[in-house]
C-alpha cells in the first residue's frame, strides 16, 4: 500500500504555525460541554458539532489545497488516502488510515487511533449516543463538498465508548462535474 | 515534546464558537451568546491553570498570580508574554498584548469600518470582534478563579492590533 500513497503531510505540518494542542483539546471539550447544557438533546449536539465541522471544512479546503499542492485525485480512493495522510496530518498532526472499501469504491472508513480531540476526555453515562468527534467528520464532509463531492458521514467506532479506534464512514453520494473556465495546467 | 496542532484548527474553533452562538443558537439574544462564549473560555482557563500550576507552590499574593498569567500562562497559549502590565495597586490590573494573536488574523478592522460608508456592516464587524473577546476574557477569569482569585475581566481594543485585558479583583 505504501508505494501507492507517496504523499504525506509531515513536511507541511512541520512548516505551518502550530499551537499548544492542550488549548485546542480543552476548548473543544468546553464547547461540547456547553452545547450539552444548552441543547439538552444529545442528537442535537451531534448535529451542531457536525455543522460546525462542515463550516470549518468549507474554509479549510482552501488552505489545504494551497499548502498541499495536491494535484487532482483520479478517483475517490485516492481522495480518501489524501485526506487521511495529508489532510489529517497537516492540521491535527496525526495520520488516519483508510479501510473497509465497498466494491464500487465509493464508500470507505477513515480510522484514527491517535486523536488529539480526546486527550483527557471521559464521557459520563449521561452522554450515551454522543458522537464526541462529530466535528471531524463534519470537516471532511464540508471540505469534500467544496471540491464537488457530496458525501454522507456516519460514525462507526468511538474509543470514548470503549471501541479500539475512532472510525467514521464516508459515502460518496454524488460527484458534481466541474466546469473550468480556465485552462488547466495539468 | 508537547503535542501541537495547526494554528488553523484553533482559529477555526474560535470562529465557530462565535458564529454558532451568535448566529444560530442565540441569534436574537447577543447578551446570552456572550455569556455562553465567556463560560466556554472560563472552563478552558480553569482547566489550563490547574494543569500549569500543578507543580508550583501557591502564589503569595495577587501580583504573583497575575505575573504568572502574564508570563508562563500566556507563553503556553500564545508563545509570547504579555507586553505590558499596569496596576493601580487597588485590585485593578491592565494586561496589554501588543499584537494579540486571536485578533490579528480576523478580517477587517472594526474601528475604521464603523466610520466607513456602511455603518451597519461596520457595527456587525465590531460586534463580532467584541464577541471574539469574551472567550479570552473567560480564559483569564477562569485561570484566576482556579488560583482562588475571583475577578471580572473585560477587554479594550481601542488600540488595535494591541489588546488590553482589564482585570478587576473582587474584594
Amino acid at each position: 500500500m505504501a508505494p501507492a500513497v507517496p504523499r504525506s503531510g509531515d513536511a507541511i505540518f512541520a512548516n505551518v504555525e502550530r499551537v499548544n494542542a492542550e488549548l485546542f483539546t480543552l476548548t473543544y471539550g468546553a464547547i461540547v460541554r456547553q452545547l450539552l447544557t444548552d441543547l439538552e438533546e444529545v442528537e442535537e449536539v451531534n448535529k451542531q458539532l457536525d455543522q460546525m465541522g462542515y463550516n470549518i471544512g468549507i474554509r479549510l479546503i482552501d488552505e489545504f489545497l494551497a499548502k498541499s499542492n495536491v494535484t487532482r485525485c483520479v478517483d475517490f480512493r485516492e481522495t480518501a488516502e489524501v485526506i487521511a495522510k495529508v489532510g489529517f496530518k497537516m492540521f491535527l498532526g496525526v495520520t488516519a488510515s483508510v479501510s473497509n472499501w465497498d466494491t464500487e469504491g465509493t464508500c470507505c472508513s477513515l480510522i484514527l487511533e491517535d486523536n488529539p480531540l480526546v486527550d483527557f476526555v471521559e464521557l459520563p453515562d449521561t452522554c450515551q449516543g454522543l458522537n464526541y468527534c462529530s466535528i471531524l467528520s463534519g470537516v471532511v464532509r464540508g471540505a469534500l463538498e467544496m471540491v464537488s463531492m457530496k458525501t454522507e458521514v456516519t460514525w462507526v467506532r468511538d474509543m470514548l465508548r470503549g471501541d479500539d479506534a475512532f472510525e467514521f464512514q464516508v459515502k460518496l453520494l454524488k460527484q458534481v462535474p466541474e466546469e473550468y473556465p480556465y485552462k488547466d495546467d495539468e | 515534546m508537547a503535542r501541537e496542532v495547526s494554528e488553523s484548527c484553533m482559529d477555526s474553533l474560535l470562529t465557530e464558537i462565535v458564529s454558532s452562538y451568535c448566529n444560530v443558537l442565540y441569534a436574537t439574544k447577543p447578551e446570552l451568546a456572550a455569556r455562553r462564549i465567556e463560560a466556554i473560555g472560563y472552563q478552558v482557563g480553569h482547566q489550563l491553570s490547574e494543569r500549569y500550576t500543578m507543580e508550583r507552590p501557591r502564589f503569595s499574593d495577587h501580583l504573583e498570580a497575575i505575573k504568572f498569567i502574564c508570563k508562563d500562562f500566556w507563553s503556553e497559549l500564545f508563545k509570547k508574554q504579555i507586553d505590558n502590565l499596569k496596576t493601580n495597586h487597588r485590585g485593578t490590573f491592565v494586561l496589554q498584548d501588543d499584537k494579540f494573536a486571536w485578533l490579528s488574523r480576523m478580517s477587517g478592522e472594526p474601528s475604521t469600518e464603523t466610520r466607513g460608508s456602511a455603518p451597519e456592516a461596520g457595527n456587525k464587524a465590531a460586534e463580532t470582534t467584541g464577541m471574539h473577546l469574551y472567550f479570552p476574557c473567560g480564559i483569564i477569569r477562569g485561570a484566576l478563579s482556579n488560583l482562588g482569585i475571583p475577578c471580572a475581566v473585560s477587554a479594550d481594543i481601542s488600540n488595535l492590533p494591541a489588546c488590553s485585558f482589564v482585570i478587576r479583583i473582587k474584594v
